[in-house]
């Protein structure tokens, strides 16, 4: 049964992209975590190292599957994740007005994370069967847009804006890459452009209000457009070179909100300047190219699908936080792969590497 | 599938995920431009605003609302106060600053050692938190700290909105208090965008307006140098003001009652009966609710708290009292609706009724001698109502008592109503065990029994009498408006319930009312006065059994043994305009200690009703 091409092709560099990235990750939140008055909360740090041990499991399970019979699983980890939605919306734990939290014995677990993956998989079964050189039409285009939209729902109620439109983006990313057709293309770009205006007539004038100092946190100069200026002090004041570690002020102050989740590229931009940003960047820029570079070399739709899903999904998660964090987007709470705190963060990225692993490695299957 | 559509196959894939690096790319190269502009740039700038974490919020705190009477009469305002804090961070050194402070001490009135306390306190705390030293120092003290203010880093001054209580003590009840918000309340969620520290609405208005009184937190993001003073304002938001509340009540009214009320324990309310309305809610003693915004000493507030006549308690809606003679109210209309008596029965009343083994005596003495309703009513004849309750029994005279909204609350938006205490059988078997005895309905005809009400309970029953049989909950509010005079809310008068009785019942109870009054042998002929009828019920609320020592007078009965006194009554007798319910703790006799009381309120309303038309007239 085991197959000796499984070592040959086992992609080890993304296994070392990964490593390398989880103890910058590491790295940066114990800085996080220990120089924060008045509280230092070093058990996140441990905590952490827990999560990755579990995510590295994750990861091994999910590479050591074979990626197609996925294909099957598809509808059945789809509802699973769906009913985990609904059901932690209706008996979730409350944290912070929000109930997200799944609450197994000793940790919590959120399932709008796992949800991301269950998307990927279901559009990658969807698009896979039915593509074509001319793209989708509308009405083929009704089944991706209901799997999409009932998790987007569940997750705005819970609320977690951040998370739903993290969805979202990832099934729109996967559609616009098997291409829609002309026409209804076309159809949609006018339809939205007709809707949107009147949708904004129809709000009311609070709504309105949330909406715009969403989109520009400087309206609310003392709630989000002041983290945003602390971030930005934060992230320019390390300049070239950074404070050095542990050395950020910034953060040990507190001024920056959430800053070992939402705000911890601030906290490792001002400890190691643009020399370790750019390091940063260019990782994440490269995990991506690999990603990419995996549904490239993959001989079938499905993977090639799939492999696209997870790069978009590690791409958007990476902009929208540091875009966030540098004052070029609207203020959403999506954590940064690897780096930012959190156990179900972490595990559904660390399988979704186990994914690409499973269909980079099982390539030669159609060699 | 049509011939033109080709399978996507591998090369057409190939092809799709090389645009799509291209487009993450780009995108990079976005952040990279960006986090280029923060570091390089604008680095330097960042780092020096970073060094001293120049960019601080600064909260405005919003006004609180003000509150007025009916006619626009001022009741609560805010003053400006003047609160004295120091940030650690910026006071360098600490020591001069502490020392050049300390100099001050007889404007600021707070010593070195004081200081050195507080400031010791809080050494764990974030430094750049501003430590408060003396709350609300006085304008002498303000002039010396601005004066060397650059000789003292790291002081700070910030004028803050105070709630001041126009007239002290008076409607204090009513009113409410404010107080430090404590750390359930944040906890409970029911206080959005309030923080240790602020003062809530703890009691009356104060507490059930909270959410129109309190207005929204301003607040400005400025710029400070190294000793912590302000040398840029980046942004401002505005504080939005609070809504003022316009109660129902008549300050003039509610100030009469006061001062008729001084120097024993009761309540006074009073009510337009065709409204629901409250005119004046007094409750008596009172305290002074300045003492609770600028913080009161252990001592002040164990005195308040020991003092037997319980001024923190509301008596007008908290008490409850036996309602006494004017629960006959409602055995009369009891007994006439169940046909046990009509206007014609007659009853001989000798000064005492034989039950049982039991004699329960009329409180005269020598008897009323031959007794019809309106004589009953008029000279509170025990006797008779002794009858028609033996005769109704217990459980429906219970029934017709909370049909006339006795045993529950009223509904007025205050906090801690009591709902007073209607007996039935049935509750008095479940609560003691003890099968209900007949001899104790005579004691519930007549107001004696277990049965409590408080006095806007016997309001609202008496005003609902007054204007022919509607039930209107008691209304505080007239409305909310805008800083700017827009009405936001405006109260509503809201029937929930008619008295059970029917027209002819209600004439023959009103016309008994009125005899108590104008009646020569009335039991409130006192409270007649020139030029408006009034019509009404006085009560003895008996807080020890009746004795029957004649020989005892009245003198010689300890205070604490002299009966409640009560008066309910509306005026005018046709068409009448204001209903009031008085009650006097060991007051002694109704017609004595509480019917003057009331008599003089509808004597100050009327007389101002009348300036009021007369104006009108003339105008």
């Amino acid at each position: 049964m085991f197959d000796r091409r499984f070592v040959k092709y086992f992609d080890w560099g993304l296994l070392g992209f990964t490593f390398l990235l989880g103890l910058l990750g590491l790295a940066t939140l114990y800085s996080a975590v220990t120089s924060a008055t008045p509280t230092p909360q070093k058990i996140l740090y441990f905590k952490q190292l827990i999560w990755y041990c579990v995510g590295m499991t994750g990861m091994v399970l999910s590479f050591l599957i074979n990626y197609k019979s996925l294909d099957r699983w598809a509808p059945a980890i789809y509802a699973a994740c769906i009913l985990l939605l609904i059901y932690v919306l209706l008996i979730g734990k409350h944290v912070g007005g929000a109930r997200r939290w799944l609450v197994l014995g000793p940790v919590s677990i959120q399932p709008s994370e796992l949800v991301k993956i269950a998307v990927i998989i279901s559009l990658a079964r969807y698009y896979s069967k039915h593509a074509n050189t001319k793209g989708f039409t509308l009405r083929e285009l009704f089944t991706p847009l209901v799997l999409t939209i009932i998790p987007f729902i569940l997750i705005v109620k819970q609320p977690d804006l951040g998370t739903a439109i993290l969805v979202v983006l990832i099934a729109g990313s996967m559609t616009v890459f098997v291409k829609i057709e002309r026409r209804s293309l076309l159809c949609i770009i006018t339809g939205s452009t007709i809707t949107v205006p009147l949708i904004w007539f129809l709000l009311k004038g609070y709504q309105k209000k949330r909406i715009l100092t969403f989109l520009n946190p400087d309206r609310d100069p003392l709630g989000a457009g002041y983290h945003i200026i602390q971030s930005k002090i934060a992230i320019g004041s390390g300049m070239i070179a950074g404070k050095g570690f542990l050395k950020g002020t910034q953060n040990a102050l507190s001024f920056l909100p959430e800053q070992h989740t939402d705000f911890i590229f601030s906290v490792l931009a001002e400890e190691w300047g643009l020399v370790g940003s750019v390091v940063i960047l260019i990782l994440f820029l490269t995990l991506i190219i690999w990603g990419l570079n995996i549904a490239y070399r993959c001989r079938e739709p499905f993977g090639t699908i799939m492999a696209v899903g997870v790069a978009a999904m590690i791409f958007w998660q990476v902009f929208i936080n540091i875009g966030m964090a540098m004052g070029l987007m609207p203020i959403v709470g999506v954590t940064l792969p690897f780096i930012s705190y959190g156990g179900s963060s972490i595990i559904s990225i660390m399988i979704c590497i186990g994914l690409l692993m499973s269909i980079s490695m099982r390539r030669f299957l159609f060699e | 599938m049509s011939q033109y559509l080709k399978t996507a196959d591998s090369d057409w894939y190939k092809q799709r995920v090389v645009r799509v690096m291209f487009c993450v790319a780009g995108a990079f190269l976005i952040l990279f431009a960006r986090l280029f502009y923060l570091q390089v740039i604008h680095g330097q700038e960042l780092r020096r605003l970073s060094e001293n974490n120049c960019i601080r919020l600064q909260t405005t705190d919003s006004s609180r609302g003000m509150i007025f009477d009916r006619n626009g009469i001022l009741l609560v305002d805010n003053r400006p106060a003047f609160d004295l804090s120091i940030i650690l961070k910026d006071a360098k050194p600490i020591e001069g600053t502490i020392e050049k402070l300390s100099k001050l001490s007889k404007q600021t009135n707070v010593s070195e050692s004081e200081l050195m306390s507080k400031i010791g306190r809080n050494k764990g705390i974030s430094s750049y938190k501003p430590i408060l030293l003396k709350q609300d120092m006085g304008r002498d003290a303000l002039a010396a700290v601005e004066v060397r203010k650059f000789d003292l880093p790291g002081i700070v001054v910030d004028v803050k909105p105070r709630r001041h209580y126009v007239n002290r003590q008076s409607a204090a009840h009513l009113l409410g208090y404010l107080s430090e918000i404590n750390s359930d309340e944040l906890k409970s969620g029911k206080y959005p965008g309030r923080k240790g520290g602020d003062f809530i609405g703890k009691f009356g208005v104060e507490k059930a307006f909270e959410p129109f009184l309190r207005g929204k937190r301003g607040g400005r993001q400025v710029e400070v140098n190294v000793i912590g003073q302000v040398v840029r304002v980046l942004k401002t938001v505005d504080a939005q003001p609070g809504q003022n509340i316009y109660l129902t009540v008549d300050h003039t009214l509610q100030k009469k009652a006061e001062v008729l009320l001084e120097g024993t324990a009761g309540a006074v309310v009073a009510m337009d009966p065709k409204t629901g309305n409250i005119l004046a809610l007094v409750s008596s003693p009172s305290f002074d609710q300045n003492t609770f915004v600028d913080g009161m000493s252990h001592k002040q507030w164990n005195s308040l708290i020991s003092n037997p006549l319980r001024p923190m308690e509301n008596k007008a809606i908290q008490g409850e009292y036996p309602p006494a003679s004017t629960f006959k109210i409602i055995t009369a209309i009891a007994g006439l609706e169940e046909g046990v008596i009509d206007k014609n029965t007659t009853m001989y009343c000798p000064g005492y009724y034989k039950y049982g083994n039991r004699v329960y005596r009329c409180w005269r003495r020598g008897g009323h001698g031959n007794v019809n309703i309106f004589k009953a009513l008029a000279e509170s004849c025990d006797v008779f109502f002794y009858q028609v309750g033996q005769k109704l029994g217990i459980d429906r005279l219970s029934f017709y008592a909370k049909a006339c909204g006795l045993g529950t609350p009223t509904g007025i938006n205050l906090d801690n109503e009591a709902s007073g205490l209607i007996p039935t059988a049935a509750w008095k078997k479940r609560r003691t065990g003890i099968a209900w005895q007949k001899g104790e309905t005579l004691s519930v005809a007549i107001g004696q029994g277990y049965n409590l009400t408080t006095p806007l309970q016997m309001l609202v029953l008496t005003s609902a009498m007054a204007n022919g049989g509607t039930r209107y909950k008691p209304l505080i509010l007239e409305s909310v408006k805008t800083v700017s005079g827009d009405i936001v809310i405006q109260g509503k008068k809201q029937a929930v319930g008619k008295l059970p009785a029917g027209k002819t019942t209600m004439e023959i109870v009103k016309k008994g009312l009125w005899e108590v009054v104008n009646n020569p042998k009335g039991t409130a002929r006192i409270a007649h006065i020139k030029g408006v009828e009034i019509s009404g019920k006085t009560g003895t609320a008996q807080v020890v059994g009746r004795t029957n020592d004649r020989t005892q007078s009245e003198k010689d009965i300890p205070k604490h043994h002299t009966p409640h006194a009560w008066f309910v009554a509306y005026a005018p007798s046709v068409d009448p305009q204001i209903a009031v319910a008085v009650l006097v703790e060991h007051g002694g006799h109704g017609s004595s200690a509480a019917a003057p009381i009331a008599r003089e309120i509808i004597r100050t309303y009327w007389k101002k009703d009348e300036d009021r038309r007369q104006l009108k007239a003339e105008s």
